[in-house]
């Protein structure tokens, strides 16, 4: 399972989105996200069933050093835990797309998926922060 | 319209990029949080030996006749049971029992000493320094020209050795040599002391010779898997071996008594000091709270600031300090609780984000050097 980034979403959070169908995403941070935390030591996610609105938040995610609030992209219902995180947190340091995914979410409005970067847009946004 | 101050920065601030370095305000300092990985340069440490820009430290040099009586004064610990060429360890502490800082105390001739003192309380100390002084006593707030390298890990005095002709297996932990030549680099005062809980030696010198130094260091210790550390594997470090943090197991509103540096605080030695009726009284009443380690044996981290409960949920102190040990694989921390809660092995809740988790105390340091 490789994602190729360039079909993904963003949000200005640094998460990104993979549509698996039409009402349904895969939802992790980015590659820049997990370097700017370092060391990933912790993952608090949201449960199965739990709602989640776009642009609130949905978990914790900790480094060695500190404790950062995950935003969900999407609003919708959570329908998939990567359970694997519990134990190996650091998967998302190394695998950040793929086996580091965090969880799947059943949309309820599809149409936020707009409002979101594509790759390049991503990209140019995270250079203009690092300027 | 900003009203910043410029972050201030080491002599070795232009380096730091060659080598990776991830850059953060830390008090004001502009310092390196780590160079590859907090978990890796910890490691490196414990395994092998790392190597820390610590030039934020602060130096205040005392001269004069009566520099020792002064200085004993201030102070909680006795500097007069030191020798020419050794260290100490000790606190300062205002009227109350409530610390002003911690720091290291260097005898470097009968009447001529160095303080080594925390960053962010450079100018609080002096200030307090200059407010008491009494007597035949020269103060001299040498920060801003005195760097500082911190060498440390079990490789360490294989690697400095091969800087130097002195033989270091001649410095015992808290003491020191001055005026040592390292490979060309002159006046380098060698102390074996750190804060890792490794052995390891501070290195004082020159701001003009520091960045020679760094570079010397870490290509001398190349093959014994040397790195340059950050400030983030400093806390881990610290944390484990549990030396207590400025700021968090300390503050004006924390006694040295209660965060565990009693060792620290001699109420029976023969010279007054300030809070010293506050410290004896402390002592003789018995300590109503106490620094303890806490391991968390739920789901989540502690953090500096997060509440502590008992058992039957009554909150019962807070977290001064706390990390995932990278040396344990365990979530550790450091809590000041009511003494009735103290003992090892009682069942705790910690507050993390709104949930009352899990965790006991146990006891400290967490890790001792093998």
């Amino acid at each position: 399972m490789t994602n190729t980034t360039a079909s993904l979403l963003y949000s200005k959070e640094h998460e990104w989105v993979l549509k698996l169908d039409e009402s349904r995403v895969r939802v992790g941070i980015s590659d820049y996200a997990q370097k700017e935390l370092g060391d990933i030591v912790f993952v608090e996610n949201p449960e199965v069933d739990d709602e989640v609105t776009a642009n609130e938040f949905m978990g914790s995610i900790e480094s060695v050093k500190a404790v950062s609030d995950l935003y969900s992209p999407v609003s919708g219902v959570i329908v998939r835990v990567n359970e694997e995180l519990e134990d190996a947190p650091e998967t998302i340091n190394e695998q950040p797309y793929d086996a580091g995914w965090l969880v799947e979410v059943e949309l309820s409005n599809p149409e936020e998926l707009e409002s979101l970067l594509n790759e390049e847009e991503y990209q140019a946004f995270v250079s203009e922060g690092a300027e | 319209m900003s009203t910043e101050a410029a972050l201030k920065r080491t002599p070795l601030f232009e380096v730091y990029k060659d080598y990776g370095a991830k850059v953060i305000d830390f008090g004001g300092w502009e310092l390196p949080v780590q160079f590859s990985s907090i978990i890796e340069e910890h490691e490196a440490v414990r395994n092998d030996a790392g190597l820390f820009d610590v030039s934020h430290m602060g130096e205040v040099l005392v001269e004069g006749k009566d520099a020792e009586s002064y200085i004993n004064y201030l102070i909680t610990n006795d500097v007069t049971k030191i020798a020419v060429n050794k260290t100490q360890y000790t606190a300062m502490c205002y009227p109350d029992g409530g610390t002003i800082d911690d720091f290291l105390v260097y005898k470097l001739a009968d009447e001529k000493y160095l303080l080594v003192v925390n960053a962010a309380n450079i100018e609080k100390d002096y200030e307090w320094m200059e407010k008491h002084v009494k007597g035949d006593v020269t103060l001299n707030n040498i920060s801003s020209e005195t760097a500082l390298l911190a060498l440390q890990g079990p490789k360490a005095a294989n690697i400095l050795q091969k800087l130097t002709d002195l033989d270091l297996s001649e410095i015992a932990p808290f003491s020191f040599k001055q005026h040592i030549n390292l490979d060309g680099i002159e006046d380098v005062l060698v102390s074996r002391t750190g804060y890792t809980g490794e052995d390891g030696f501070e290195l004082y010198l020159a701001n003009s010779d520091v960045k020679s130094l760094w570079k010397k260091l870490l290509q001398a210790g190349e093959e014994d898997g040397l790195k340059p550390c950050g400030l983030g594997a400093r806390d881990t470090l610290r944390l484990e071996a549990r030396l207590a943090l400025y700021g968090q197991e300390l503050t004006k509103d924390i006694s040295p008594l209660e965060a565990g540096i009693g060792f620290a605080v001699k109420t029976n030695k023969e010279s007054d000091f300030i809070g010293k009726s506050s410290l004896a009284k402390q002592k003789e009443e018995g300590l109503k709270r106490k620094l303890v380690g806490v391991e968390v044996t739920g789901r989540g981290i502690p953090r500096t600031g997060y509440k502590v409960f008992s058992e039957g949920e009554e909150e019962i102190g807070f977290i001064t300090s706390g990390t995932r040990s990278p040396s344990l694989k365990k979530n550790l921390g450091l809590a000041m609780i009511s003494t009735e809660h103290a003992k090892p092995d009682t069942p705790l809740k910690i507050e993390i984000r709104n949930k009352l988790i899990d965790a006991v105390v146990v006891k400290t340091p967490f890790y001792k050097k093998g």
